[in-house]
């Protein structure tokens, strides 16, 4: 019988949270690394037990997990993310050169067609990659080194890599996106990149339509249009149909086009979904009504999807808090930074919690296990 | 050889599968570079957690305690006290309080 495992990180700890398809019933493991900053979990689509966890704090630095029995235990594997070469440096908060100094892992991405290849998002921004399950890393410096990347400033949340797609159909062609840098593509596996921003304006540049400079919060893709690509940017929801050489806004009829995640439907390739927040200044839903917003047109056109949701909840959904399962009735899932996490069963129309009283959630993953 | 007692972090023993501390046999007149190279070669989970890889440098969240005092500005190549040499005391690594 399929199950359904829900990874969630946390500010404390790592939780796993299962069901059986039918996705009403749901029981929690964990925390797993309790007291650790869990940012992100991810499990391989060629070997769903194989599952590498980032777990962080500011005391201990960076440890790399590994489970290869769907998250019932545990290995640390490697942990030391050295950059290639000599360094240079990035711009500070002030506009001053920075040495770029590895802080911590964002986000990882597994290899679609191999368990032991698996991609790192750190920061400072950096793609590296493992082809040993994890047990050593080496970055692939042609990003760091592009000719903009003295350019490149942090976010309010640090120079970080957090967003890596990899095409389903060419494995040498990836996109990154880095805040507050924007995105970028390679076509041969991560040796070259280009800037992938035009037709993306922010206000806060001095020149809105710059190469660089944009604060990317997120971009999905749907397996069957890898051409097609949906992205949150700090304000406005945009799109692009050829691979991210042109962007144009989709915000349309949003209440707020500010906030951190986009997904998209598993099996409907102009459904996505979106988290409106109040604004940048103000982490949390308009009037504290948490909402997801559904555009069935791939943008534009949005209606609202509140059944379920909460009223009076001034919490933030996080740029890797939201995740779709790949059942025929798609399920859509989400974690706060209250500790709640909200699943649907049926593409969004109803929403149920399926976790409260966690610790702030970082991240959402879900794995749909045969 | 001598037998030395070293405190770790609790999220440390978590990560190296101890419970309190860890007794270790490490060369004479032990430093805390000594000890926390048998430490890691023991427990290799905790490389980078203590010490920064490559340089070896004490992470800026960690103290090293000897004797009752803080020696976590001292030079990691300076041997430690007898009491810490001899086993009657540990080598404590001590995670900076934070809170608020």
């Amino acid at each position: 019988m399929t199950k359904v495992r829900v990874l969630v990180g946390t500010r404390k700890g790592a939780f796993i949270i299962n069901s059986d398809e039918s996705r009403r019933d749901w029981k929690i493991d964990g925390p797993h690394f309790g007291g650790w900053e869990v940012m992100h979990m991810k499990g391989s689509p060629v070997n769903p037990d194989r599952i590498y966890c980032a777990q962080w704090t500011d005391w201990h630095g960076q440890v790399v997990q590994r489970s290869d029995d769907g998250g019932k235990t545990w290995e640390a594997v490697g942990n030391e993310f050295r950059y290639a070469g000599e360094t240079e440096t990035h711009q500070w908060y002030d506009g001053t050169p920075h040495p770029w100094e590895f802080k911590r892992l964002w986000h990882f991405e597994p290899a679609h067609d191999e368990p032991e290849t698996v991609f790192a998002g750190v920061e400072d921004a950096a793609l590296f990659r493992s082809t040993d399950g994890g047990r050593t890393w080496h970055e692939l410096p042609g990003l760091r080194t592009h000719s903009t990347g003295n350019t490149w400033a942090p976010g309010a949340g640090g120079l970080c890599l957090h967003t890596i797609l990899i095409d389903p159909n060419n494995p040498q062609r990836m996109w990154v996106a880095i805040s507050a840098a924007g995105a970028f593509r390679t076509e041969d596996g991560g040796e070259t990149w280009t800037v992938a921003t035009k037709g993306l304006s922010s206000n806060f540049l001095p020149n809105p339509e710059a190469e660089v400079g944009h604060c990317v919060h997120r971009i999905a893709q749907h397996p069957s249009k890898p051409e097609t690509l949906f992205m949150q940017k700090h304000w406005d929801v945009c799109r692009s149909d050829d691979a991210g050489d042109n962007w144009r806004e989709v915000s349309g009829n949003l209440p707020t086009d500010f906030g951190f995640p986009i997904v998209v439907h598993a099996h409907e390739p102009e459904t996505i979904y979106v988290v409106p927040i109040k604004s940048d200044s103000e982490h949390y839903p308009l009037e504290g009504k948490l909402c997801v917003y559904r555009s069935r047109t791939g943008g534009n056109e949005w209606e609202e999807l509140k059944k379920g949701l909460p009223d009076d909840a001034y919490v933030n959904v996080l740029r890797d808090a939201m995740a779709v399962d790949s059942l025929d009735s798609c399920g859509i899932y989400f974690g706060t930074t209250g500790g709640q996490v909200y699943a649907s069963s049926d593409s969004g129309d109803n929403w149920q919690p399926i976790a409260e009283h966690l610790p702030a959630v970082l991240s959402v993953e879900v794995q749909t296990v045969p | 050889m001598t037998n030395v007692r070293v405190a770790i972090p609790v999220h440390l023993q978590t990560l190296a599968g101890v419970d309190g501390e860890v007794r270790l046999d490490v060369p004479d007149d032990p430093t805390p570079n000594t000890i926390l190279d048998a430490l890691e070669a023991r427990y290799p989970m905790l490389r980078g957690t203590i010490r920064e890889h490559g340089s070896a440098k004490r992470r800026a969240f960690i103290r090293y305690f000897a004797d009752g005092r803080d020696i976590s500005h001292d030079s990691p190549d300076t041997p430690l006290p007898n009491v810490v040499a001899r086993g009657q005391d540990a080598f404590c690594v001590i995670g900076a309080i934070s809170g608020g």
